[in-house]
């Protein structure tokens, strides 16, 4: 099948991303809408038509939320809609985006992702609780690390995988953060620090795992034409891809994330990328926990099964290396408010591709891919950006 | 726009399934609406969209648990927080962007779950600005309701004559869960909820799953021998405030209707349009959305409506399958619901029901309250 | 973040001005309560818990057993065929030692949690539960292990039927 219109990004806007922020998640949609409009040169009467990004309604507080946000993203009296894949929803809102001006049916799009998890007390994870199978899976009381430390095992132990290895991924994201303006947990960290980080769920440590946080982002999407009217650098969407997976996670083997790689050979494909370590100039894989970096290096097949590790540990996915890895910051640097995170990511692929990433600027980057991961580890979406 | 839905599965609509899963209930459409398609979902179906929301379901992230029983396992499944409808929409577009060939829609209610709906439509208020006034979240209804009569002239007779109307198209309706023989004065001297809205003006919760397999036109000529197609689909918010709302008239409908009628070619949609399923989550809802979408002018729904214009056998019918008021409230699956009533009589499908010579039909939906969100679809047996 | 965009928006709260009883705030619990349809196959599952035993559903076209029991195949995308009943025993696939419990809070007493793949389902087929009566340094991926079963007269038809799965002690 192909694919009729090309479809361009032409502006791309973010928030600081911190623990608590005192706007509302309406406040923070219009920020980061406001500032990719003003990125791109356009007003919100240039724009056809809203797609929102936002993970559990449980955070924020709100049945419906995406209906309570939508004057901040900018959609009152506009066709609006929501799309929604859990974790890895912030990768996908802007393939929503994508459709709807692929399909013909709008020249512009404005894209935006907003997460408030502070407002859920008495911690952002008790939102958590209902995301489990109410009849067999929440009277055992889960908490949710508890299904990525499970994972995070179960690769290692596959692959015979170091810890040090896995804790590479945390000094260099974070280390990579100091660079975002954004970021909430920029750092500089070595790997004795998060070995001798507090245990939280075996293997995971504290500086395994990013942090809840408040935060928006916000990308502008247009057709071909209207592109070239607004900028001479547009970047180009040329592949999405997402795939989701079994929801019943204990009957499938956690080693690989399959709905990953199933996701990038459908973005690939479409993209026409035959073998991505050499045709991807750099990527931003989803990095809720140190190990996951590696694990979806390994879905979006830069990497060999297992052998994501050594390539971080020969320093590979430096931002100065061969296969640059989350330049961003990730989510273990810049922070994790979920949808806004995985936005945050293509809105780094945007600047990166325009050479305008400043001191985080990989040098010749001409493709990138961005991808997230959510649901109960089922779920794997992919943007392949070009400029 | 060359997309056509070829298969639609359904299960029957009841007030409470205690007895099956929101699983299975999924398996048993989708397995009808595959087998009425011609389709093997683990070869033929591209993606897959389900409408969902979470506290309807008692789930954060409900996506999670949709793919099993659609036989989506390991491919593009995602969920549109939204109704039905808006699913449908975002289907087309998919088939549009020519990446898709035929794309599953699904939508659901489980609603007998709910032990505290009130509760849950109360969660959907602004929480700084609505939700400290503890009354019953209908209150918004209420309001509207009041205003739509008094700047219209719409009298409560009026709205409780489309009551009596779809509870009785409902009786002809096997999958229709809640049919019955009803009175003016059943629904007139019924307990206020909101005054004006009383709580006959307010259609009552069911549950129920609809599935549905759009093709693109080369696909859809293939599968299917009776396919129905989609000419125009529009869908619009309007402001989350209820403070500052239009209350009198549907904007949010009348915008999208506009979008889906250009598409469409609609000039004249009372002339155009053979008939009509529309919104009616309360009954003045009806009146509301059949002037919104053109088929009489503003404020003579209600009028026309006692005349019998949108009866089963008046000038145009609206919610011959009984609507949300008849055939269960179905949640974010009632969008679906009107669309399956069009589908099924575009197909000559409809037996006892079936509207004569009927070749285009408008489908119109609303997510309920608080929003100001619906969608509208004009579907058509000639391509 | 851009190079080219200056002005970057938010206002950061500390925890603190969020617990002061002051304007920023305004406190609320949805009133959100469900009693979910257990539906066919998971209201015998939990039956057969409450009698002490664990049942799955066998799929005949591609000869699985799949546990937690479900009434199609979604893989076939057909439905399943019977009821098999699977062991107590089975080897633990991978396990985690949490120091978390639900809300986030630390707890000094890990909870040992676990997917056992029972015996008697089919390769990779297991089921999320806890370990105890273990000693921690030991527990290992592989490891033999068997359910252990509240009172008869206390099981009440749910997962925590089975207290917990504890090593099989070699013979
Ligand atoms: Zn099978």
């Amino acid at each position: 099948m192909n694919v009729k219109r090309r479809v361009a990004v032409v502006g791309a806007g973010i928030t600081l991303f911190r623990r608590r922020l005192k706007e509302t998640g309406k406040e923070l949609s219009y920020l980061a809408a406001n500032a990719a409009l003003e990125s791109a040169g356009m007003t919100m009467d240039d724009i056809d038509c809203v797609v929102m990004g936002t993970a559990p309604d449980a955070f924020d507080g709100i049945h419906m939320k995406a209906d309570n946000l939508l004057d901040g993203a900018g959609a009152t009296r506009k066709p609006y809609s929501r799309v929604y894949v859990g974790g890895g929803t912030g990768v996908f809102s802007p393939i929503g985006g994508w459709w709807h001006i692929a399909s013909g049916l709008f020249d512009t799009c404005l894209v935006v992702a907003e997460e408030k998890m502070s407002p859920c007390i008495p911690h952002p994870q008790t939102a958590f609780r209902t995301i489990w199978d109410p009849i067999i899976t929440r009277p055992l009381n889960p908490n949710l690390v508890w299904i990525f430390a499970l994972e995070m095992n179960r690769y290692m132990k596959t692959y015979n995988i170091p810890k040090e290895h896995i804790a590479m991924v945390a000094v260099k994201n974070k280390g990579n953060a100091l660079d975002h303006p954004s970021a909430q947990l920029a750092a500089k960290i070595t790997v004795e620090d998060v070995l001798n980080s507090e245990t939280m769920v075996w293997p995971v440590q504290r500086l395994d795992i990013s942090p809840p946080s408040d935060g928006a982002a916000a990308l502008v999407l247009t057709s071909e034409d209207v592109a070239r009217k607004f900028t001479d650098a547009p970047v180009w969407i040329d592949g999405v891809g997402w795939s989701l997976d079994s929801a019943y996670w204990t009957n499938r083997d956690l080693c690989f994330p399959q709905y990953v790689a199933e996701a990038a050979k459908m973005a690939y494909k479409m993209a026409k990328i035959t073998d991505p370590p050499k045709e991807v100039d750099f990527a931003e894989p989803y990095d809720p926990f140190t190990y996951k970096e590696l694990h979806h290096m390994e879905g979006l097949l830069l990497a060999k099964k297992g052998e994501a590790p050594k390539l971080t540990a020969e320093g590979v996915t430096q931002r100065d290396g061969d296969l640059p890895m989350c330049p961003s910051g990730g989510l273990l640097g810049v922070g994790n408010p979920i949808a806004a995170a995985g936005l945050m990511k293509c809105c780094e692929m945007f600047w990166q591709l325009r050479n305008e990433a400043g001191k985080r600027q990989v040098s010749g980057a001409e493709t990138g891919v961005a991808q997230a991961w959510g649901d109960l580890m089922q779920v794997g979406t992919v943007t392949v950006f070009r400029r | 726009m060359t997309v056509a839905i070829v298969g639609v599965g359904h299960t029957s609509f009841q007030s409470t399934t205690p007895d099956i899963s929101f699983k299975e209930q999924m398996f048993e459409a989708a397995v009808k609406a595959y087998e009425d398609a011609g389709v093997n979902p683990r070869k033929d179906i591209a993606s897959f969209l389900t409408a969902a929301e979470d506290y309807y379901e008692g789930y954060s992230i409900f996506d999670e648990f949709v793919p099993d029983q659609l036989g989506a396992v390991l491919r593009p499944v995602c969920t549109i927080g939204g109704d039905g409808l808006l699913a449908l929409i975002n289907g087309v577009m998919q088939i549009e962007t020519g990446l898709f060939d035929v794309v599953a829609i699904e939508a659901h209610s489980k609603a007998s779950d709910i032990l505290t709906f009130p509760g849950i439509v109360t969660h959907g208020l602004d929480p700084i600005y609505n939700r400290a006034f503890n009354v019953h979240p209908y209150f918004v209804a209420g309001l509207e309701m009041r205003r739509y009569l008094h700047e219209t002239g719409t009298t409560r007779e009026q709205c409780a004559a489309v009551v009596v109307k779809n509870k009785q198209n409902a009786l002809s309706n096997p999958s229709a869960a809640f049919a019955a023989k009803m009175t003016m004065d059943d629904v007139m001297n019924s307990e206020f909820v909101s005054d004006p809205l009383t709580r006959r003006d307010i259609s009552p919760l069911a549950d129920g799953v609809i599935v549905m397999v759009l093709a693109s036109e080369e696909k859809a000529k293939q599968l299917s021998d009776h396919p129905v197609w989609l000419k125009g689909v529009g869908w619009c918010s309007d402001t989350p405030w209820i403070e500052s709302r239009t209350w009198s008239a549907a904007e949010y409908a009348r915008l999208a209707a506009e979008r889906a009628y250009k598409m469409a070619g609609i000039k004249n949609p009372q002339k155009q349009i053979a008939f009509a399923e529309v919104d009616d989550w309360f009954s003045y809802k009806e009146l509301q959305h059949i002037e919104a979408l053109g088929l009489c002018e503003n404020g003579e729904a209600g009028k026309l409506s006692e005349q019998g214009n949108f009866s089963r056998n008046g000038k145009l019918p609206v919610n011959v399958s009984g609507g949300r008021i008849g055939a269960g409230n179905l949640l974010e699956a009632s969008a679906l619901q009107s669309v399956l009533e069009c589908v099924l009589q575009l197909q000559g499908q409809a037996g006892k029901r079936q509207v004569k010579d009927a070749e285009t039909a408008v489908a119109q939906s609303w997510r309920g309250v608080p929003t100001a969100t619906g969608c509208v679809a004009v579907l058509s047996s000639e391509l | 973040m851009s190079e080219k965009v200056k002005d970057l928006r938010g206002t950061r709260l500390s925890a603190a001005d969020l617990e002061s009883k002051d304007t920023i705030t305004f406190r609320g619990r949805p009133n959100a309560k469900y009693a979910w349809s257990a539906g066919i196959a998971y209201t015998k599952y939990l039956e057969e818990l409450k009698n002490g035993r664990i049942v799955g559903r066998r799929c005949r076209q591609c000869d699985r057993v799949l546990v937690p029991p479900r009434m199609f195949c979604e893989q076939c995308f057909r439905a399943t065929d019977e009821w098999v009943y699977v062991k107590g025993t089975g080897k633990i696939n991978t396990y985690s030692i949490s120091y978390l419990d639900a809300d986030a809070n630390r707890i000094k007493t890990p909870i040992l949690v676990a997917v056992v793949d029972l015996d008697g389902a089919s390769p990779g087929i297991g089921i999320l539960h806890k370990l105890g009566n273990v000693d921690i340094e030991k527990i290992h991926v592989g490891m033999p292990v068997q359910a252990v079963w509240k009172p008869t007269n206390e099981r009440e038809g749910s997962v925590t039927d089975i207290l917990y799965f504890e090593p099989i002690k070699e013979e």
